[in-house]
């Protein structure tokens, strides 16, 4: 299965609370919580796509968006 | 042998009605003097096809009537005093939430455990107020089985019509008594449908919200409006609402769709009223009592009549001070310590005409007990 | 984001504290929904009171927000008069074993085909932070100021006890693993019971000094394993998780039906 891209992580900034969940728990420290306590994706490059971030947002606040697979994008083209 | 003749309960009667008016389901939970209506229902219900449960408790029984009424199916209980008791917080639900479905409470002496097999009407108030929090409630009895046939099938037209729980008040005596019974031929006596919503799919559909004529129509759970039921005040989708005017609207509505069809709710019979210088008052199984009271009178020459009142809730106060009008005496008829000859006295000009005769010792009222007040008031001694 | 096809998106942000996990089961259990590929139309959820509860407002089913307690009653109901709809009844740990203990036991052992998800906090976080009866012993809650005296119970044996044909356990902090579970328990044809961890950082974490959201999601990561596993026998404290019952039983509706055919003497 090829590795997934990430597209970006859309960010719902009226709904996210701030708790911290998915700063905490990234297993990239990508995420991090602005001066207005609002997620922000810092170093988006770091991402691996695992979506916990999206999963255990208590929230609905976080979307991983990810590029179409790399196989059919270049079957497409 | 016609079969639609019956020697039955009145128990029974009042299931026969439930299925007559279209009863679909059925929950309930053991309990004296009302337990045949679960045993011919259960015995019923599933010969048609239609469904019954026993349910863990009369707090769940209620509930579960509820749930199926959301579906879009004809549902009612039965209980009795304490399990009457048990039911008031679903009965609260039901009120607020609009679901239309019936309760019969068969009557029997309290408080507490009581007098599980003896006759009462002791639960008169707390039909009315039972449950907590400002609202309007409809109650019906019955003093034959004919008559508790007929209020059945009413007591579902109006849970209908109104949107809104019906209690339908029997007591111990109408509940064990055989009499005879004749089913009515179909459409005989009149049966309200469910009224479902017109709007279609795809369009923003409002289960609060009133027509013109005041009636809410309703969509079934599965179907394809999802809307939202609560207890909570709620606004005219169904949501959770704590805004002053909503509120207001909400709790006057629901007062007032019942208190504005007064005249349309109750149901009554009177008996050589017309030129009664004494006026008995009654209902259930005690107007029994009163009307053979009135007939024996008459054949003496004495001008007795009597009101038997079928609806109590919403009372009829201005039916009552109608028929009261030129009574010298007023004596309501009870098996409790007054609590119909309270509406009445406040229904009527000069409340000293009225008088109780009544029973509490979970011994039926007999004609005996109202001559011997008859006698009193009347200086002649008992 | 798909899941949003089935929330009623006008009510959020929702009315949760920051970082409450009843946020992560209604976010998990749209996953559930949506894996499954379910209509909308065929979805009845039935809550009772508490913070728990409010759940059935934001998600766009047929929804049914009830009593305290009574949400498995009402939901008996409308099963039993509509067997074809699928029913999902979320509730809080008091919800559904304090006021609504008896309910509970009574559908497990009917085995109605439904769906019990007990949101468990281990307190009343809608009043204020009193104590439930899955607090546990020796506990702080704002009515058990010296300590809690109440023992709680294990909701997954209470539920095997009682009937319940599919019995499962799982947390916030594994979200996989619950919408993998709610899942299973939706499609199971009988009545199941979910039982899911979830913190309340504002009311049970404060009062137990247990941290903000995420560190009481690592103790839950930290102090349960799989059913099972080779950590438990080293350490029977820990709590399994997983799926405990999952067994082919007649359910009650289908039974019903048995009852109808004997009434009819076989002609309906």
């Amino acid at each position: 299965m090829p590795k997934k891209k990430l597209k970006e992580h859309l960010i719902n900034r009226e709904w996210c609370k701030g708790c911290g969940i998915c700063v905490h728990f990234c297993p990239k420290d990508v995420l991090e919580l602005d001066e207005q306590d609002k997620v922000v994706a810092a170093r988006p490059q770091d991402c691996i796509c695992c979506m916990l971030c999206e999963l255990r947002c208590p929230d609905l606040a976080i979307e991983v968006r990810v590029e179409a697979e790399q196989e059919e994008a270049s079957e497409s083209r | 042998m016609n079969d639609n003749i019956k020697f039955v309960q009145g128990n029974e009667a009042c299931v026969e009605a439930a299925l007559y008016a279209g009863l679909e389901f059925y929950a309930g939970y053991p309990i004296t003097p009302s337990t045949e209506i679960a045993e011919h229902m259960a015995v019923r219900l599933p010969k048609l096809g239609r469904r019954f449960i026993q349910m863990e408790d009369e707090i769940s029984s209620i509930c579960a009537i509820v749930g199926a009424s959301l579906t879009g199916h004809k549902a009612m209980t039965a209980t009795s005093g304490p399990g009457f008791s048990l039911m008031q917080e679903g009965l609260g639900y039901a009120i607020m939430a609009e679901i239309p479905c019936v309760i019969v409470n068969v009557m029997r002496g309290g408080p507490s455990t009581g007098l599980p097999t003896s006759p009462s009407q002791s639960d008169v108030y707390q039909a009315r107020w039972g449950v907590h929090g400002d609202h309007a409630i409809i109650a019906l009895t019955a003093s034959n089985h004919q008559d508790v046939f007929e209020m059945t099938v009413h007591a579902f037209n109006m849970a209908e019509t109104y949107r809104t729980p019906v209690i339908l008040l029997l007591d111990e005596v109408i509940g064990h008594m055989r009499e005879r019974l004749e089913i009515p031929g179909p459409e005989a006596i009149p049966v309200v449908d469910r009224l479902r919503t017109s709007v279609r799919a795809g369009i923003d559909y409002h289960p609060y919200l009133p027509r013109e004529d005041g009636r809410l129509p309703m969509s079934d759970f599965g179907s394809e409006h999802r809307y939202n039921v609560t207890g909570l005040a709620h606004d005219m989708w169904g949501f959770p609402s704590s805004n002053p005017g909503v509120v207001h609207g909400l709790l006057r509505h629901l007062t007032d769709k019942i208190k504005n069809n007064v005249g349309n709710i109750t149901r009554h019979k009177e008996y050589y009223l017309e030129d009664a210088r004494t006026v008995l008052i009654s209902y259930g199984s005690s107007a029994r009592s009163a009307l053979h009271v009135v007939e024996h009178q008459r054949a003496r020459g004495e001008r007795l009549g009597l009101l038997e009142l079928q609806s109590l809730w919403p009372f009829p106060y201005g039916l009552v001070e109608e028929k009261c009008a030129y009574a010298r005496n007023i004596i309501v008829v009870e098996m409790n310590m007054g609590q119909i000859t309270r509406a009445v006295k406040r229904a009527v000009k000069d409340p000293e005409r009225v008088v109780l005769a009544n029973r509490i010792d979970g011994v039926f009222i007999t004609p005996t007990d109202i001559k011997n007040i008859l006698r009193l008031i009347q200086g002649k001694g008992v | 984001m798909a899941v949003k096809d089935y929330i009623r998106e006008r009510f959020f942000p929702h009315m949760w504290c920051p970082g409450c996990g009843h946020g992560i089961v209604l976010n998990s259990l749209l996953r559930g929904v949506e894996q499954l590929g379910m209509s909308k139309n065929e979805i009845v959820m039935v809550s009772g009171i508490g913070c728990s509860s409010r759940i059935s407002g934001y998600v766009d089913f047929h929804s049914l927000h009830t009593l305290h307690g009574r949400a498995l009653a009402f939901a008996t109901g409308v099963k039993m008069s509509k067997p074809e709809l699928n029913v999902i009844v979320p509730m809080g740990d008091g919800d559904a074993l304090a006021i609504g203990g008896n309910h509970f036991i009574h559908a497990a052992r009917r085995n109605i085909a439904m769906t019990a998800i007990v949101m468990n906090n281990r307190i009343y976080g809608m009043t204020g932070g009193q104590y439930s009866p899955l607090s546990g012993y020796g506990t702080a809650a704002t009515t058990a100021p010296y300590a809690n005296i109440d023992h709680d119970f294990d909701v997954v044996q209470l539920a095997k006890a009682a009937g319940a044909s599919f019995v499962a356990r799982t947390t916030t902090f594994h979200a996989r693993q619950m919408t993998d579970i709610l899942k299973s328990a939706i499609v199971h044809d009988g009545f199941s019971v979910v039982e899911i961890l979830t913190q309340c950082p504002t009311y049970f974490g404060r009062k137990n000094k247990m941290g903000g959201a995420a560190e009481m999601m690592e103790w839950f990561r930290d102090n349960t394993t799989p059913i099972g596993s080779k950590a438990k026998q080293e350490n029977p404290d820990l709590i399994e998780r997983g799926i405990f019952v999952q067994e082919e039983k007649q359910e009650y509706c289908a039974e019903y039906e048995n009852v109808i055919k004997r009434a009819t003497g076989g002609r309906s």
